[in-house]
């Protein structure tokens, strides 16, 4: 028994330490003083032909969302310190996932595909048992923490056309734009996320933030904001805002963006999909990318990615 | 005589010409200013190779005399904001992975062109608060891009690719501004008689105001002092 003794000593330093820490946290939050009041707008959200109230909405977020996100929207809750990322703060409304252009609100088929989808490497969970109405409730209560949803309308989801054939041609393409629009700066030249800034990113608040690594996972791999080509494309060309990932929506022309996400999806490495089939066809060889209309000799000239995919 | 001449004055809008005030001024430091980093372009040779000799961070720039440049001064309260914004553009170009001018100032809704002169891309990231927040790509070669603030704000730039590019937009409801530029100077000249509050602001030592009361055709003087933090 004695054996035991100095495991219950540093279970109760432990303990103590962790105390002293959550009283600390809570001694430095302005909870001095009058509390901001809460109103319960009237929001309301639409999804198909299901409408969201945010009243209706009160109880499960208190329960479910409000120990991270806050009571008051502002990423504030008691599990706040402990997380990284950071949960989103909805007195901002800046918002990950969307299908509209940066900067605009997204819609609130974008919200409710997240609260569904879960945000993966995040502690933002799948939350596939809430039914269609209680998503399309926390969709509209979520509208009430910042002004934005009064006075702003949703963005215009940006137009996704049909996706092209996965050709060898299409991924030489896509990595030739992996490489002149500097993807790898961040994500790295095999999408590993070791890009030479990668070491040096950080989020709208100041919080150190890394670059998706293509590399992990195999064929449940999943990104922040879905795991299909048209979210992949989504994800670039609308950027994911309150992050250091931009916007390619003026850049990107939209054929040369299904070229880009079919190079993307050879970056997944272990992940088994037309687009791997298509290189391991060629023996895991892109060949570089011979433009069939080069630009104007006056056009800058491509720069030249450091390492090359594989 | 004068009635002739008032009449003809408030027909040519002259008031405002033949009675226009001039604040100006100095905007100095005291104490010893954060010493400014040499920043290493080595990760990105297109922007290294065109510094001769290597620049350093410019959140503090200084001048002789303890003078402090990219202070912005402007009138924050007294000026009825006249509405009017300007047509022209201003620009903000990104030029050897640095923003020139570091801190742009704008009258809200005036057009800001973003123009990428480097042969690298860059993402401009503007960090706004109260304004909406947004973040695009600009390869090289790619047209400007156009934007507008339609708030007030004091907004940090950055470019996530190059972390040592860092600048300010000060998004105004006045065309009542000046920034110091060498010796730490600044001068708001057209101001109508009246009592004004002038704000001076820098990125990194915060706001100071003073009080002026313009009669006439006039030039006051107004200078401002920042205690210089040491980091």
């Amino acid at each position: 028994m004695n054996s035991l003794k100095p495991m219950r000593l540093i279970g109760a330093i432990l303990f103590t330490a962790v105390v002293g820490l959550v009283m600390a946290a809570a001694q430095d939050a302005p909870d001095v003083g009058p509390q901001p009041k809460l109103v319960l707008k009237a929001m309301e959200s639409h999804i198909g032909n299901i409408t969201g109230h945010a009243a209706a909405a009160k109880s499960d977020y208190r329960r479910y969302c409000a120990g991270c996100h806050g009571d008051l929207g502002d990423a504030n809750g008691e599990n706040a310190i402990w997380l990284d990322p950071k949960p989103r703060d909805f007195t901002i409304a800046t918002f990950k996932c969307r299908s509209t252009l940066t900067g605009t609100l997204p819609t609130d088929e974008d919200l409710y595909n997240t609260i569904g989808r879960g945000l993966t490497n995040s502690n933002m969970p799948i939350w596939n048992t809430f039914t269609k109405q209680q998503r399309a409730d926390l969709v509209a209560y979520i509208k009430i923490f910042s002004p934005r949803w009064e006075k702003e309308k949703a963005g215009e989801p940006i137009k996704v056309g049909a996706e092209p054939p996965v050709t060898m041609d299409s991924i030489a393409h896509g990595k030739a734009l992996f490489t002149k629009l500097e993807c790898w700066k961040c994500h790295g030249p095999a999408g590993k996320g070791d890009g030479p800034s990668a070491g040096t990113l950080t989020d709208s608040k100041d919080n150190p933030i890394r670059p998706y690594n293509f590399a992990l996972g195999k064929d449940d791999s999943r990104f922040k904001c879905g795991n299909t080509n048209q979210d992949i494309y989504k994800i670039f060309m609308t950027g994911v805002d309150g992050t250091p990932m931009p916007s390619f929506a003026d850049v990107i022309q939209p054929n040369d963006a299904w070229d880009l996400v079919h190079f993307l999806r050879t970056l997944q490495i272990n992940r088994h999909g037309k687009e791997n089939e298509v290189l391991s066809a060629a023996h895991g060889v892109i060949p570089a990318y011979v433009d069939k209309n080069p630009p104007p000799a006056s056009a800058p000239a491509e720069t030249k990615s450091p390492g090359g995919g594989h | 005589m004068l009635l002739v001449m008032s009449l003809a004055c408030s027909l040519l809008l002259c008031s405002s010409l033949m009675f226009a005030g001039t604040v100006s001024g100095k905007v100095t430091y005291t104490g010893v200013p954060a010493h400014q980093k040499p920043i290493d372009m080595g990760k990105e040779p297109s922007c290294a190779k065109q510094h001769a000799t290597p620049v350093t961070t410019e959140s503090i720039v200084t001048g002789p005399n303890n003078s402090l440049e990219n202070v912005v001064v402007y009138i924050s309260s007294g000026a009825p904001d006249d509405g009017q914004v300007p047509s022209q553009a201003v620009t903000f170009t990104q030029q050897g992975c640095q923003y020139l001018p570091h801190v742009l100032v704008m009258h809200t809704d005036q057009e800001l062109k973003i123009v990428n002169a480097d042969q690298t891309s860059h993402n401009i990231h503007p960090l706004a608060k109260i304004n909406t927040e947004w973040n695009k790509s600009q390869p090289p070669g790619t047209p400007p891009i156009s934007a507008k603030y339609d708030k007030p704000e004091f907004i940090s730039v950055k470019c996530n690719i190059h972390p040592w590019m860092h600048g300010e937009f000060v998004v105004l409801k006045t065309n009542h501004y000046d920034v110091s530029k060498g010796g730490g100077t600044f001068k708001l000249p057209n101001l109508p008689a009246g009592k004004y509050t002038i704000t001076a602001w820098h990125e990194d030592y915060g706001t100071q105001t003073a009080d002026v009361t313009i009669t006439g055709n006039e030039t006051k003087d107004v200078n401002f002092t920042f205690k210089a933090k040491a980091y």
